[in-house]
């Protein structure tokens, strides 16, 4: 294996001056121009050895700081732009960090430990000196989690560049555009292979879809990255063929055959491929056949880059891209077989020589991207006072990937008589979800069902979500 | 109930339901500019499946995704057949 130059700066100008560009919503920046220019007010020495909050909304100016802190800071922690503003503190605490980057002009957090503030700003200044890298930066990434404080998750350059097997600029100008978050483990992949192999055009947080297909369309997208929900909202945006891209790619979340049949279609000159990759594992694998699943012969694979195992249903991963663990208050969860692999958490199902997502070990439920735990609906619901029990569980919904839906038990003790329609019931149900829940945890359906199976243990008998 | 006139009242209801502006439901109306979110949508075709026992997006057979109300409802339309 070629060894790993010792940052990102140095690894995208191995092959020469990149040519590439960070097409930004409001500006756009050369990559060449960061060899004797900087982004951070000419204030990078006040961040060096730091543990840095990368807080900045913009991505742009996202891009632009991780461009420079790396083999500056010691620790750069990627906050998403959807981070919640009450997690900011305990990641700041877990994550040890006394520095923080933003947006010029942005909101200032008051958070405990930081002692320098700097703004990143794509009006780029001449650099006070050459480059100097002094640290092996590590780079903290967050997980999706919504119940509570998001788990930070370390990884390196060399563990997120693992899947990246060739850096050097091919002879035709790539264009990566991309939905997800470059803050996010999918979108920071897309990133990293954007700056080495030509130009990168992100996905503004709350940007409507045909607002960026017509950025990514002027950048000249050639290849373009999102989850099946931000998908299936290009197909149904009407301006699906604003782009024309060559390589058209779905990650983080099962892509079903409808929504790979309709890409096919809107996009014939593409190869369609979906992958999987998780903040912890990393990288796993792309699949480029068109079909939903993944071939048999993936698992149990001699040799190459990355070992996937099946253990009790579920995927296990085993690369150099695994991250090294989670930081602070989590540092002693992280999942990992007897054979060193990441325990994915994600359940397959063999069927005719061909590997099929079922969902999240645990019944997670995700929500368009966002995570949802069945029993914390649940104890909202059981809270009503017609209520015995219920049962949240996932169904399969095209635009969102799942929703919740729920299933009630009535309580015995009210008469009959007293009791309201099952319509009326339900809607009553759902209007007091809403009242203490966020809308993505409100089921979308509720229904009155006579009794839900118990196991012996006395648990609920809960369907593979 | 019609399978245009359901479809229209759960568009209106869940518009209610998330606090969103609706756009009168004409059939050249796109459907990004209806004024329904991502998550109003997987609402409407969750509903919509409990009301007509269909969700075209989830068959098995090729679908043309809808960009207009009038192609949400032909879409449907033609699945419950």
């Amino acid at each position: 294996m070629p060894s790993k130059p010792r940052s990102l700066w140095d690894s995208i100008t191995a092959a020469g001056t990149p040519a590439g560009r960070l097409h930004g919503a409001g500006a756009t920046v050369a990559l060449a121009d960061l060899a004797s220019s900087t982004s951070l007010g000419g204030r990078v020495e006040a961040l060096r050895g730091r543990s840095v909050l990368l807080i900045a909304k913009d991505s742009l100016r996202a891009a632009l700081a991780m461009l420079e802190l790396d083999g500056v800071a010691a620790r750069m922690v990627l906050c998403p732009a959807d981070l919640d503003a009450a997690h900011l503190p305990p990641v700041a605490r877990n994550a040890a960090a006394d520095a923080c980057v933003g947006d010029a002009g942005g909101a200032t957090a008051e958070l405990e430990g930081i002692r320098v503030r700097v703004d990143v700003d794509p009006e780029l200044t001449a650099a006070p000196g050459p480059r100097v890298r002094s640290h092996e930066t590590e780079w903290v990434l967050l997980t999706s989690g919504t119940t509570g404080v998001p788990k930070l998750v370390s990884h390196d350059l060399a563990t997120l560049t693992d899947a990246l097997t060739d850096t050097r600029p091919g002879a035709e100008p790539v264009v990566w555009g991309t939905f997800y978050d470059i803050r996010r483990y999918g979108g920071l992949q897309i990133f990293l292979r954007a700056v080495h192999l030509g130009s990168l055009v992100p996905a503004d947080p709350g940007e409507p879809v045909p607002a960026f297909l017509e950025r990514a369309r002027a950048a000249g997208v050639t290849h373009i990255s999102g989850t099946p929900s931000h998908w299936r909202k290009v197909l149904m945006s009407g301006a699906v063929s604003t782009i024309a891209p060559r390589y058209v790619r779905l990650s983080g979340e099962i892509a079903d055959q409808a929504v790979l049949d309709a890409l096919r279609a809107a996009y014939p000159q593409a190869i369609v491929a979906h992958a999987f990759a998780s903040t912890e594992a990393g990288v796993a694998f792309e699949v480029r056949d068109g079909l939903a699943g993944f071939p048999a012969s993936f698992i149990d694979a001699p040799g190459g880059r990355v070992r996937l195992t099946v253990t009790a249903d579920t995927l296990h991963v085993r690369s150099g891209g695994n991250a090294h663990g989670y930081l602070g208050d989590d540092a002693g969860s992280f999942q990992r077989g007897s054979d060193g692999a990441v325990d994915t958490g994600d359940r397959l199902e063999e069927r005719a020589g061909r590997y099929y997502f079922l969902g999240r070990q645990g019944g997670v439920i995700n929500v368009g991207g966002l995570k949802v735990y069945p029993e914390e609906i649940e104890a909202v619901i059981n809270s009503h006072p017609w209520v015995r029990m219920s049962l949240v569980r996932s169904r399969h919904n095209p635009i969102t990937g799942a929703i919740v839906i729920a299933e009630v038990v009535l309580a015995d003790e009210t008469p009959e008589a007293q009791r309201p329609a099952p319509e009326v019931l339900a809607r009553d149900l759902i209007h007091s979800c809403r009242q203490s829940l966020a809308a993505y945890k409100v089921p979308a359906s509720i229904r009155i069902v006579p009794r839900l199976e118990v196991s012996a243990a006395g648990k609920l008998v809960r369907p593979n979500a | 109930m019609s399978i245009r006139a359901t479809i229209k009242t759960q568009f209106e209801q869940v518009a209610v339901e998330q606090e969103r502006k609706l756009a009168p439901l004409a059939d050249d109306l796109k459907l990004i500019d209806c004024g329904l979110d991502s998550l109003s949508f997987a609402i409407v075709v969750a509903r919509l499946e409990d009301a007509l026992g269909v969700d075209p997006f989830s068959s098995d057979k090729a679908i043309d995704f809808p960009v207009t109300f009038g192609d949400f409802v032909r879409l449907y339309e033609g699945f419950a057949k």
